[in-house]
């Protein structure tokens, strides 16, 4: 009986389906951010505001030392209860947890601190304040200032990589999934939505879209997953905030050998390199479309 | 009886129009905002726009009627979209969608690239085409988009982009998101290259796009109306079940809120662009060797 529990259990944990994988991403005891800033680092200082607005609580950030020198972690952060959730708003953030993102880059690279980040986020913030105070702008502002920062950048997806939300503390010269972790261009409730305006839709969505660690790895945007303890993270947290310190640390280390135009340049190329496309001829001012009358030119003159 | 000699005028909707259908001259086009029907030749000749001042939308080709005559060229245009994820669903086979809408709208993808003029000044272009799934960010969307921010630079020519998009493409999962990492790197070559990035917004601008290189334009105009923001409107309502203020994720709304630096008219577009552009001119700086802190403003 005790041997025949085993197999299946095995068998359950060896077939997670994409679904499977959302509900562990999103497991409330996972560790979160903070977890493994604290189990990771020494001497964390958290640091708080954007300048400008507020302080959001949905992310968090700060000095800290990892492997014997100074770095700056920033990570999505989740409540872990109802209480401390709606605090952190579900790990979501608005604008000025954006730009206190965006200040903290500048500082990183102002003193040379390499950059670690952590994703966990169900998205952005979709809310009427979120809009007023330009989540499109913030999220975009993020992306483009990572994009040329000078100071090496590893990011590690621990849980749910949000869409945008997440893309904007996740352009890294590495990035690293959690076994069990996801990363996609929308939710699978969004996508359902979006394509079949049916959200509960949700599993046919998380197969068809490729959001697994294993899925990123095959398509050559993650440079590394973590194994996760039999389970999932949340059934040994000193495990796997252990693990991944150790996959960061070999992710960072040769990135901090390079030089800062190297460095850049390699990072252009990555995501520059990233997309699949093909050839095929097409005729663009000639095609008449429709009915097979003539096209219109709009005269602006 | 009184029917039977009066020329029974046809009507062209909305709905087919947003397919890409032409209008020919001797028809009659419905506004969707005010309802009044307009003469589609007097329609194009106010640039589509409707009486009541609603801007009706404008295909990529048509678009392009804002650049000097006989000035574009196109670039890229053999580039193509593949089915990197082999999506396929119940009601949603990607490789069909592709076939679909490539017959439809003539085009490769959702986006047209090229060079071209404005009152003499040339430039890089790119415009989207929201009749291609929803003018979607997808590979090929994402490269020729990348591949204009870096012809321009090294042609040290502005980026003029005009957006039209439901955001990014769902079909291509992670890889269209990191499209909008892409954009926003290639734009950081035009930067470094002194030159500008105007973003031209049209009704609707959503999501992914927003949230990467439409809002980091150096020059952001919108057109008035126009239906502009992140979250869907839809998503919005589901989360907080409130009503929205009045003139939500409207052009008016974001130039309130202090997003975009101008609403302009589409009759006046090419006017400001034409001053904008000449502003611009003669006035490149290689920004190679000045302090990072610098290097984040022309970014």
């Amino acid at each position: 009986m005790q041997s025949a529990m085993c197999n299946l259990q095995f068998i359950m944990i060896t077939q997670l389906t994409p679904w499977d994988k959302v509900q562990l991403a999103r497991n409330p005891q996972r560790p979160h951010t903070l977890d493994y800033v604290r189990g990771l680092c020494e001497d964390f200082v958290e640091l708080h505001g954007d300048r400008r607005y507020g302080d959001d609580s949905a992310m968090v950030g700060g000095m800290a030392r990892f492997d014997g020198r100074t770095v700056m972690v920033i990570g999505h952060q989740k409540g872990r209860d109802s209480r401390e959730n709606v605090k952190r708003n579900w790990g979501m953030p608005k604008p000025e947890g954006y730009r206190k993102a965006q200040r903290l880059f500048q500082h990183a690279e102002k003193f040379g601190f390499p950059l670690i980040c952590f994703i966990d986020t169900p998205g952005a913030d979709p809310g009427i304040e979120s809009e007023e105070r330009g989540q499109g702008n913030a999220i975009a502002e993020s992306i483009l200032m990572m994009a040329g920062l000078k100071t090496p950048i590893v990011a590690i997806v621990i849980g749910e990589g949000g869409s945008g939300g997440a893309l904007a503390i996740g352009v890294a010269d590495r990035l690293i999934m959690l076994e069990n972790s996801i990363y996609s261009v929308a939710s699978p409730e969004g996508t359902a939505a979006i394509l079949w305006r049916d959200s509960a839709k949700a599993p046919e969505a998380a197969r068809a879209m490729k959001i697994t660690a294993q899925d990123l790895l095959a398509l050559e945007i993650i440079d590394a997953i973590v194994p996760e303890p039999e389970g999932g993270a949340h059934t040994d947290s000193a495990a796997i905030i252990a693990a991944a310190g150790e996959v960061i640390r070999s992710q960072l280390a040769p990135l901090l050998q390079l030089d800062l135009g190297t460095l850049l340049d390699q990072r252009y190329a990555k995501y520059r390199a990233i997309g699949h496309y093909q050839h095929r001829q097409s005729q663009i001012l000639e095609h008449t479309n429709g009915d097979g009358g003539p096209s219109f030119a709009i005269s602006f003159t | 009886m009184k029917e039977w000699f009066r020329r029974q005028p046809k009507h062209f909707t909305p709905a087919a129009r947003e397919n890409g259908q032409q209008i020919p001259d001797n028809m009659w086009v419905k506004c969707s905002s005010c309802g009044e029907l307009n003469y589609a030749k007097q329609l194009n000749d106010n640039l589509k726009v409707c009486k009541c001042g609603y801007h009706m939308r404008l295909t990529a080709r048509e678009w392009l009627g804002l650049l000097d005559a006989d000035s574009f060229v196109e670039e890229d245009a053999e580039l193509a979209p593949c089915d990197p994820l082999e999506f396929v669903s119940a009601k949603d086979v990607y490789a069909q969608k592709i076939k679909d809408n490539q017959e439809r709208t003539g085009l490769n993808d959702a986006l047209i690239s090229g060079r071209g003029s404005l009152a003499g000044h040339a430039l890089r272009i790119a415009v989207s085409e929201f009749a291609f799934i929803g003018g979607s960010m997808g590979s090929v969307y994402g490269e020729r988009l990348a591949r204009a921010a870096e012809h321009a630079a090294e042609a040290r020519v502005p980026l003029l982009t005009i957006t039209a998009t439901g955001g990014a493409r769902q079909h291509e999962g992670v890889l269209s998101l990191m499209q909008m990492a892409k954009t926003n790197m290639a734009l950081t070559r035009l930067g470094a290259a002194g030159q500008p990035h105007i973003a031209l917004l049209v009704d609707p601008c959503y999501a992914g796009v927003m949230a990467s290189y439409a809002s980091v334009a150096d020059v952001i105009i919108a057109e008035p109306g126009a239906r502009v923001g992140f979250a869907g409107q839809r998503v919005i309502e589901q989360t907080i079940r409130q009503k929205l203020p009045a003139h939500f994720q409207t052009a008016e709304f974001m130039l309130d809120h202090g997003m975009i630096d101008l609403v302009v008219q589409r009759s006046d577009l090419r006017t400001i662009l034409a001053r904008v552009l000449r502003l611009y001119s003669g006035q490149a700086n290689d920004t190679t060797g000045v302090p990072s802190n610098l290097m984040m403003v022309n970014a």
